[in-house]
Formats: C-alpha cells, sequence, structure tokens
C-alpha cells in the first residue's frame, strides 16, 4: 500500500511534467523540428525569437494589459470590498452576487459580449478594449479575496484611526492596505498571470497590436517549430519565477 | 447629516466604480447578447427584431446539435476522470508526505499549470503528435508498427484537459483535506472502522463540497475553452466553442454565435442549479 502511493506520486509526477519537459528539451533543438530524435543542443531559437521584433512587442503588451487591468482591477474590488465589508447596505448579499457573477461565465461569452458592444457603439479595437475585458474577469477575483480577508481585527483598527480624525482616504492608504498588504498582493500578482496567459478575450478584442498568447497562437498556424517552443519556455520561466516570488515574499510572511 | 447615513453615502461611492464597471462592461454587453440571439441575418446584414430562428436551427440543425452533444459528453469524461486522478493524489500528498514536504510537494504537482495557456496544449501536440514522443519511443521499442493516431481525436482533447484540470483539483482537493480535523479520521478507527470504512464512510463525505466546488470550476472552463480542442482535437469534431468561433469568423454571424453562447450559458447555470446545494464559491 505505501509502495502503491509512491508509486501512484511518481507517475503523476511524470504525466504532469511530461508535457513541460519536452517543450523545454526541444526549445534546444539543433533542427527544424521540434520531435525526437533529439539532434543536439543549440540556443539558435532562442536568440532567434529575442530578435523577433513582433514577438517582442507583444510581449511588452501583454505586460501593459497585464499590469494596467490588474491594477484598475484591484482597486475597484477593494474599494467595493471596504464597502461591503464596512457597512451593512441594503442588498449587499446582491452585490456581492452581482460583483462575483463574472467569474462563473466563461471567457468567450464576456469575450463576445463586449465584441458586440464595441461593434454597436463604434468603439475600435485595440489593446485597451481588450484590457477592459481583462479587468471584468479579474475584478471578482480581487474583490473576492480582499473580501474575504477582512477581518475584524482590522475593522477595529478602522474604526480607531476614524475616531482619531483620519479622513476616509488616510483609513484606506495608511490603516486598510497596509494590513492587507499580503492577499492585496496576492490579488494583484494572480490577476497578472491570469491577464497575462489569457487568450480568447485577446484574440476577439485586439487587432493590430496584439499580445503573446495570440502572436504565439499565429506561430502555431506555421506548424511545430522549435522557436515556438523557445517562447513557451520563456513564458513558462516568467510565470514560474512570478510564482515563486508570490510563494516566497508573501504566503512565507503571512505565516 | 448623521453618522450612519453618511457612512452608508461613502460606502456608495466606493462600491460605485465596480458596480459600474460591471454593469457597464459586463451585464449590459450580456444582455445585449441575448436580444442580438433572437436577430437574423439577411445576406451579410444583422436584421434586429424578435426571431427565434436560431435557437430553432440550433436544435434542428445535427452539425450544431451534435457539437453541444461532443462539449457535453468531453467535458463529463474530463470532470470525471480528473476528480478520480486528483483525489488520491492530494490526498498522498495530504496523508503520506510529511509535513514539511507538503508545500513544495503540492507546488511542484502544480507547477505546469503556470505554462502559458496556448503553449500547454501545443506541448501535448509534440508528445501526442504522428511523430512525436509517445509514437517515436512505442516505435523504437518496437510494440507498434504504424504510429498511433491520437493527435488530432477525442482522445487527445481529453489527455490535455484532464492535464489542465488534474493540477486544478488536486490544489482544491488539498485544501480540503488539510482542513480535516485527525479527530475525525481517528474517531473513527476507534469505533473499529477499517482504513476503507474510515475513507469511505468519513473522509469522502466530509471534503465532497471541496471536491463539487472542484468539478463545477472544471465543467465551467471545459466547456468554453476553445484552444484545447482547436489544437489537439482539430477539425475532426467540433465543439460548442469552435462553433461559435467559426460562426464569427468564416460567416460573420454574430446572432447565430449569440444564441450558442446562450445555449452554452444555459447548460452551464443549470450544471451550477444542480450543484449549488454543494457548492461553496466562496471556499475555493
Amino acid at each position: 500500500m505505501r509502495h502503491l502511493a509512491w508509486a501512484y506520486l511518481a507517475a503523476a509526477y511524470v504525466f504532469v511534467f511530461l508535457p513541460v519537459v519536452v517543450l523545454v528539451v526541444f526549445s534546444f533543438q539543433d533542427g527544424r523540428l521540434p520531435v525526437p530524435p533529439f539532434r543536439g543542443v543549440t540556443l539558435d531559437w532562442y536568440a532567434k525569437v529575442l530578435a523577433d521584433g513582433k514577438l517582442m512587442a507583444a510581449l511588452w503588451n501583454s505586460l501593459v494589459v497585464a499590469v494596467v487591468s490588474s491594477t484598475v482591477a484591484l482597486i475597484l474590488g477593494f474599494l467595493a470590498a471596504h464597502a461591503l465589508a464596512r457597512v451593512r447596505l441594503p442588498g449587499s448579499a446582491l452585490m456581492r452576487g452581482v460583483l462575483i457573477a463574472p467569474l462563473t461565465v466563461s471567457y468567450l461569452i464576456i469575450a463576445l459580449g463586449l465584441l458586440n458592444l464595441y461593434t454597436q457603439t463604434g468603439i475600435r479595437l485595440s489593446l485597451w478594449t481588450a484590457g477592459i475585458g481583462h479587468v471584468v474577469i479579474n475584478l471578482p477575483l480581487c474583490f473576492a479575496i480582499t473580501y474575504a480577508a477582512m477581518g475584524d481585527h482590522q475593522k477595529a483598527a478602522e474604526r480607531a484611526a476614524r475616531d482619531l480624525g483620519a479622513p476616509e482616504w488616510k483609513v484606506l492608504l495608511l490603516i486598510s492596505a497596509p494590513m492587507l498588504s499580503a492577499p492585496l498582493a496576492a490579488a494583484f500578482f494572480l490577476s497578472v498571470t491570469f491577464s497575462w496567459d489569457e487568450f480568447i478575450i485577446a484574440f476577439l478584442l485586439t487587432r493590430f497590436d496584439v499580445t503573446l498568447p495570440v502572436e504565439i497562437w499565429s506561430m502555431l498556424r506555421s506548424g511545430l517549430s522549435p522557436a515556438t517552443n523557445a517562447v513557451g519556455s520563456l513564458v513558462f520561466l516568467v510565470s514560474v519565477t512570478l510564482v515563486i516570488l508570490l510563494e516566497l515574499l508573501v504566503f512565507r510572511r503571512a505565516k | 447629516m448623521s453618522l450612519a447615513a453618511r457612512d452608508r453615502r461613502l460606502a456608495w461611492g466606493l462600491l460605485a466604480p465596480a458596480l459600474l464597471w460591471t454593469a457597464a462592461f459586463f451585464i449590459l454587453p450580456f444582455l445585449g447578447m441575448v436580444a442580438l440571439s433572437f436577430a437574423h441575418m439577411e445576406g451579410r446584414q444583422i436584421v434586429h427584431g424578435f426571431d427565434a430562428g436560431n435557437y430553432v436551427r440550433i436544435f434542428t440543425d445535427w452539425t450544431m446539435l451534435k457539437a453541444l452533444i461532443n462539449s457535453l459528453e468531453i467535458t463529463a469524461v474530463v470532470t470525471v476522470i480528473s476528480i478520480v486522478l486528483a483525489y488520491p493524489l492530494a490526498a498522498i500528498i495530504a496523508f503520506r508526505v510529511p509535513v514539511r514536504w507538503q508545500r513544495l510537494a503540492l507546488l511542484l504537482a502544480v507547477l505546469p499549470f503556470w505554462t502559458s495557456y496556448v503553449v500547454r496544449s501545443y506541448s501535448w501536440l509534440l508528445v501526442l503528435g504522428q511523430n512525436g514522443v509517445v509514437n517515436q519511443t512505442l516505435l523504437g521499442l518496437g510494440l507498434i508498427a504504424e504510429p498511433l493516431q491520437i493527435a488530432s481525436t477525442r482522445a487527445a482533447t481529453v489527455i490535455g484537459f484532464v492535464h489542465f484540470f488534474v493540477m486544478l483539483l488536486t490544489l482544491t482537493i488539498y485544501a480540503n483535506l488539510i482542513q480535516l480535523s485527525p479527530n475525525y479520521a481517528r474517531a473513527a478507527q476507534d469505533l473499529g472502522a477499517g482504513r476503507w470504512q474510515t475513507f469511505a464512510h468519513v473522509i469522502l463525505p466530509l471534503t465532497l463540497p471541496g471536491v463539487v466546488t472542484g468539478a463545477f470550476l472544471t465543467f465551467v472552463l471545459c466547456i468554453g475553452d476553445y484552444i484545447t480542442p482547436q489544437i489537439l482535437g482539430g477539425n475532426a469534431e467540433l465543439t460548442l466553442p469552435q462553433l461559435i468561433m467559426l460562426q464569427l469568423g468564416r460567416s460573420g454571424n454574430f446572432p447565430l454565435a449569440s444564441a450558442l453562447s446562450v445555449i452554452l450559458m444555459a447548460v452551464v447555470t443549470l450544471a451550477y442549479v444542480t450543484s449549488s446545494r454543494w457548492l461553496r464559491l466562496d471556499r475555493v
């Protein structure tokens, strides 16, 4: 029974890591195709990818959209969570529901709805129109994470600050935000990783300037290539670095 | 003005931006989409009105109905396989791996979760393709004479999905398992329950809400996904999202795409209602 458990764990790791290992290994392939046999190690594909202007522009676009849309989502979500956690309002359960609702809707539907809205109002597609969609999907996340983190201890500190005459913006900025720095950071990083990797909204709602997943998608159309492996490996490296930073900076300290 | 009234006004002020954003960019477009689903096309022109023709077409045109059935079948299979694979994995990490290594074991088990979403399906293509790793290995070992056709079949789509959702479910189920007090299992064993009985009658029912929540998330994300079936399944068979994208791209038929999306939405809502008894979305 004990051996069976370890064998299962090992098999699970193999299954989970198989595609990633294949991706990374064949990004160094000294040949045209990223499939066996492995013909030796080269860094050419990385050089090619890093010198690709369109790809680097898409990477930059992705970062800008991710950071800006996550910042907006975090601010809106945090303010709403602060309001709902602090005051009992009529219909607050309904409002929580409305704010969380986009979480249960497929991204495709959100994208299609927005595409239709933009077409009818004559708004031209750009990185910003996709960014609006990313705020829609990340706002519920930021709201839920910060709302769940607000406790009595924090409410007491806020009340004390208010009693001492602090205006509300000072309470938010100097008391609430610092006390919630861990969940705020977690919500922000999570939003950034979701937005930076999101495909369907970015695909339907951008036109000339595109984000990285959309650019990778158009690379796929020309078939298998170690260059795609190289891009994929770089993206993986960035995401994993973000996750490890989050783990070390936020969760370690929170314990 | 009383203090309470001022507080309430301030709270509304803080809430307004988030509510307005959600109303303008989520609720309004959604209602617009529902309205558009009752429009129809004349040539390349959208004619607004109240016409249930799109819905009639979806349920009478076999291509469309088949896409809905494909989506439901794939999603059901993926959800079941993923739970069956993820539960033991989460349990082994929670109960067998020493506590100080658990976080690392879990982090490793879900690390590929963070590969780019488009790239993840592409990577499976390298593994499952005609001259991919699996076929080359089996050919090299002499186990098969001809390469197996895995890519561009439903099996490839299912494998790609299961890979992703096993990681997601391992996370949610693990979170549930470690929240259980060990006293439950101890009490059951003191009362003479064997290992299996303890699991079946105590641990499993207690973690059911977590499993159902994970299953619901899997269902929603899987049935609405375009990339995985498009890259791995190819065009051998269509899923609902693929059909929606086809309507948008090839024919620019927004009304039909909207109607298909409303159906997709209805299926998800149905899944939500069915599972809502056990659902704990706030505890994910």
